[in-house]
Parts: structure tokens; C-alpha cells; sequence
């Protein structure tokens, strides 16, 4: 898997100036509004205070599966978008992008989280393993859930497997596959929209049984 | 989301003095990037406590335990000594949200979070606790989730939380450093009912922080358990549920702890369910005469008057799981 996309450290203010491109001219009404917002909220008393002088972006540098990464981010990103936008590491899927479905799980620090609910610009010298991470070379072999996830066929559409397999990755390592039942709970989190649950149980069943 | 600046504090003191220059805490972030994404909440500032040294869970000198605000909730319910203590706090921890959300979700976010109300989540609707002064959309719209008890007519939104309920059965206390230096507040004092300011949620002020959240020594042999109701099996929020702690001793209930979740617009202790059980033997009838109390003072809207009747009967099962029925 390749590292960067080619303009992924590039920060937007390098962009040229010159001409008005539509994603400048949006940026520029967006910075307009928000200015706007700012100066009522701080009226209002509210939480604004200090906003206007400290910067809104900065850089991160983390390590994604093995291999280190750096970054110029809007503070607002997500460690979702980092992966799939900057990074083209789109096997991380985004589904509600509101931590209510399970399909952007990713380890941070071995811990299972949900990548739509991080901001990024707190991950500075953090390790992330993405779904791209677990057979990473060509002839690779796969990870014993993603073989156990292909044997038992748990899957149809395919959309929430890599947060599934993730997930179910956490779900063994904290010792939470002991029977069909604890699996189903601690894997709560993984929705799959076409019901592949009971093939999703027995994978990681397998796998636990293996690893 | 709207644009913020970022900081981490590296100390307390730091910590502290960003929070009053108007900085917004973020510790584990699950309830607040998801209300930032969705504009109800627009801090300007935010303030990164996580390495803030309050990860601890320590025991007290009598038996009760202090649990670090920055604890995560998967830890918390793992931690040994929380399972065999205060099993209502570990079993109401995992059943809440997902295995994710509770290793990023930390103790003192938790009792902080905002509530799931439909309405205030939604930018477009009117919400006195998201926009004061604006209505409330719920006391006339599909309100089936909503409060039956500790409303007003400003608001009706539940606090969301299950360990919370948990601590309030406990009678637990919140750990606070601010301008003030120290203080511990009862955890029944600490979250605020809606009453004719909704907005206001908490007693903490501008720079003041949660550092721990304290569950008393209580007499032993305790025993101690938290019921949740809920439209699906896992990774859903309460209708009901109830939190019971109970001390029997010489077949005679000595001390009991009993709080409901799902049903108010903070966690609600129910005293009157408690000064029924003290003094008496646990039997069936017991269970279900003190659970007859545990909607006293209720006041169902449009589309949870099944409440009153879920709560007493989550509360009367509970009570007999907790104290058997001898």
C-alpha cells in the first residue's frame, strides 16, 4: 500500500492565491460566516474566548500502520477523513459518521475506537492499524479473522467488514470472545445492515479459537 | 463544524487556566465532536486534558473508591476493584454504548454528557437547552423517549447516562479543582434539573474541571446490580433502569441504594422505594410494595405513559435479582 497521496503535507494556504477556485471561493464564505458566529457568541458570553488568535489548523504526525505519517490539518478532521482523504487509505469506511455504527473502527494504541469521533490533531505520535494494515504486502497472508470472515462468508455487501473485522480484533484481545452470546454483546457496536450477524459471530469465534 | 483552536494541557494549572479564558474541555470527545459535527455545540477553543494525571482508580480508607475523571469507561468496568466493590457501577458501564465508544468515552465525559433528546440534537427544532427562550419541541412532539420525571415546562429531555444512575443510588461525590481550590460536591447537587434553565446542566463554572468521582464506604456485605431497558438488546439507550445497591444483615435490609435511569431529567434517586425497604425482610411482597413508590411524583407525556408501569416493574425485578427473595 502506497503512503501518502502526493499533496497529503501540503497545507491549503499554499494553494495558488491567484486564481479563485471554487473550493477557495466556498472556503472564504465559510471563514466570513464563521466570523460572524464568533463575534456573537463572544457577545453572548459564550465559549469563543481566545479563538480569534490561535491557529484553527496544525500539524500532526502519527504512525498508521508501521509507517509514519505527517500532516498540515484543519483542526476539525476527523482520523476518518485523515485516513480515506489525505492519507488514501479508504478501507476504513464511513457510515454515520456519529459513533452509531461501527463501520470506522480503527486501533489507536491497540484499543479499538471509532475513527469518525477522533479528531486527529489529537493523535500526535499515535499508532493506528487500519483493515489495510493486517495483510499489508501483495502475498501476504491474511489475518485469521479475515480468513475466518471469508470461510464463514460473513458478509453480503461488504461495507461494514472492515470495521467489523477491527472491531472483532479488540473484541478477542480483551478477552470478550468467549461464547456466541459475550461476542454478540461486545461486538454491539458493528452494524450490518444486511444481518450477516450469525456468520459474523461464528468468524470471530474462529479466529478467537485460533489466536 | 464550526472552526476551533486546539490545545493540549500538559498540567492542571494549564488546564485550569485555559478553562477561564474560555476554553472548552475535551477528554474521551464521543458526545462532543458529535454535537460539534452537528452544530449544537460550537466551543471556539478546545482544551485537550487527556494527559491530565487523573487515570487512576485508587481505594479510600473504609472501603470506598476514587475513580480518575479522565478513567476511561472499558477501564473503569474492568478494573478489579470497581467488580468486586461496586458491581452496579462495572455491569452499568458495560451496558452502555459500545465496546468502542467506552475505550475512548472517559468517566468524568460520561456524567457530563448531554442528553439524546431528538430535538436537541437538531439545529432546525426549537430547544430551550440548546437555544434558551426558543420552546421545546418535545413536550408536544414524540416524546416516547423523554422525561416523566423532574420535567418543567421548559424541558423534558433525560440525562442519558447509565453509570450515573449508578452513582446517584451510590450517593457518590464529584471531585472538582477550580478557582476555589478543591471542592467535592454531592452527586445529587451536581447535575441540575431543567426547571426555567434548561441550558444549565451542571454547577461547574468557567475553569473549573472534574477530577474524580468518589463512591463512598459503604457497610458490607453489599450487594449490588444495574437493570437496563431498552428497545434492543446492546448498544441502546435506557427506557428504564434501575440501580440497586442493598446491605442485608441478620436477614434484615440495613442499607438500601436504589436509583432510576432512562425515566428522568437527571439519574433519579428514589428515596421513597429506599425508606420502604429499610428494616424489613426481603420477600416477593416486599419487592413489589417499595417498587409501587418508584414512580411517585411522575408526570407522563403524550408518548411515554408506559413509563410509569416499565419503571416500577424494571425496579421490583431488580430489587428481587439484587436481594433474592428468602
Amino acid at each position: 500500500m502506497s503512503s501518502e497521496l502526493p499533496d497529503s503535507c501540503v497545507p491549503a494556504e499554499a494553494e495558488p492565491a491567484s486564481t479563485v477556485s471554487r473550493r477557495t471561493f466556498i472556503a472564504t464564505a465559510t471563514t466570513a460566516v464563521v466570523a460572524g458566529d464568533l463575534v456573537s457568541a463572544e457577545t453572548a458570553g459564550a465559549e469563543a474566548a481566545g479563538a480569534a488568535e490561535a491557529p484553527l489548523s496544525g500539524r500532526v504526525s502519527l504512525t498508521v500502520n508501521g509507517e509514519r505519517h505527517a500532516a498540515m490539518i484543519d483542526n476539525r478532521t476527523s482520523l476518518l477523513d485523515l485516513l480515506r482523504e489525505r492519507f488514501g487509505l479508504t478501507g476504513t469506511k464511513k457510515g454515520c459518521d456519529a459513533g452509531a455504527c461501527g463501520a470506522c473502527t480503527v486501533l489507536v494504541g491497540g484499543r479499538r475506537v471509532n475513527a469518525c469521533l477522533t479528531l486527529a490533531v489529537r493523535l500526535e505520535g499515535a499508532e493506528v492499524t487500519t483493515i489495510e494494515g493486517l495483510a499489508p504486502g501483495e502475498g501476504d497472508e491474511l489475518h485469521p479473522l479475515q480468513e475466518a470472515f471469508v470461510e464463514q462468508d460473513a458478509f453480503q455487501c461488504g461495507y461494514c467488514t472492515p470495521g467489523q473485522i477491527m472491531s472483532g480484533i479488540g473484541c478477542i484481545r480483551e478477552g470478550h470472545a468467549g461464547s456466541p452470546a459475550e461476542i454478540r454483546e461486545w461486538m454491539s457496536g458493528n452494524i450490518c445492515r444486511c444481518g450477516c450477524y450469525v456468520k459474523i459471530v461464528r468468524a470471530v469465534e474462529q479466529a478467537a479459537r485460533r489466536t | 463544524m464550526h472552526p476551533f483552536s486546539y490545545t493540549k494541557a500538559s498540567d492542571l494549572e494549564g488546564a485550569l487556566a485555559a478553562g477561564r479564558r474560555g476554553g472548552r474541555y475535551i477528554a474521551g470527545g464521543t458526545t462532543l465532536v458529535d454535537l460539534m459535527r452537528e452544530s449544537v455545540e460550537r466551543p471556539g477553543a478546545l482544551v485537550d486534558i487527556s494527559a491530565l494525571p487523573l487515570g487512576e482508580i485508587t481505594a479510600t480508607a473504609g472501603g470506598g473508591l476514587r475513580i480518575g475523571a479522565l478513567v476511561s469507561m472499558a477501564e473503569a468496568a474492568a478494573d478489579p476493584k470497581v467488580r468486586a466493590t461496586f458491581p452496579v457501577v462495572s455491569q452499568a458501564l458495560e451496558l452502555s454504548a459500545s465496546a468502542q465508544l467506552r475505550n475512548m468515552a472517559t468517566i468524568g465525559g460520561n456524567i457530563m454528557q448531554r442528553t439524546r433528546c431528538a430535538y436537541f440534537r437538531d439545529v432546525t427544532a426549537p430547544c430551550n437547552k440548546r437555544e434558551p427562550g426558543s420552546g421545546c419541541a418535545a413536550l408536544e412532539g414524540f416524546n416516547r423517549a423523554h422525561a416523566i420525571l423532574g420535567g418543567s415546562d421548559q424541558c423534558v429531555a433525560t440525562h442519558p447516562s447509565d453509570v450515573a444512575v449508578a452513582f446517584a443510588a451510590l450517593e457518590a461525590s464529584v471531585h472538582l479543582r477550580g478557582p476555589d481550590g478543591e471542592p467535592s460536591v454531592a452527586f445529587a447537587d451536581f447535575l441540575l434539573r431543567p426547571g426555567g434553565t434548561p441550558d444549565r446542566e451542571h454547577g461547574l463554572r468557567p475553569g473549573e474541571l472534574i477530577t474524580a468521582v468518589e463512591l463512598p464506604a459503604l457497610p458490607r456485605p453489599l450487594r449490588s446490580g444495574y437493570l437496563k431497558v431498552r428497545d434492543r438488546q446492546s448498544y441502546e439507550f435506557a427506557l428504564t433502569s434501575a440501580a440497586v445497591a442493598l446491605h442485608i444483615k441478620g436477614g434484615v435490609i440495613r442499607e438500601a441504594k436504589v436509583a432510576a435511569g432512562g425515566v428522568g431529567t437527571v439519574p433519579w434517586k428514589l428515596s421513597a422505594v429506599e425508606r420502604h425497604l429499610i428494616g424489613e425482610r426481603p420477600s416477593e411482597a416486599l419487592w413489589a410494595e417499595a417498587a409501587e413508590r418508584a414512580a411517585d411524583g411522575a408526570r407522563p407525556l403524550e408518548h411515554n405513559r408506559f413509563k410509569a408501569e416499565l419503571l416500577k416493574r424494571t425496579v421490583e425485578r431488580q430489587l428481587r435479582i439484587v436481594g433474592g427473595s428468602e
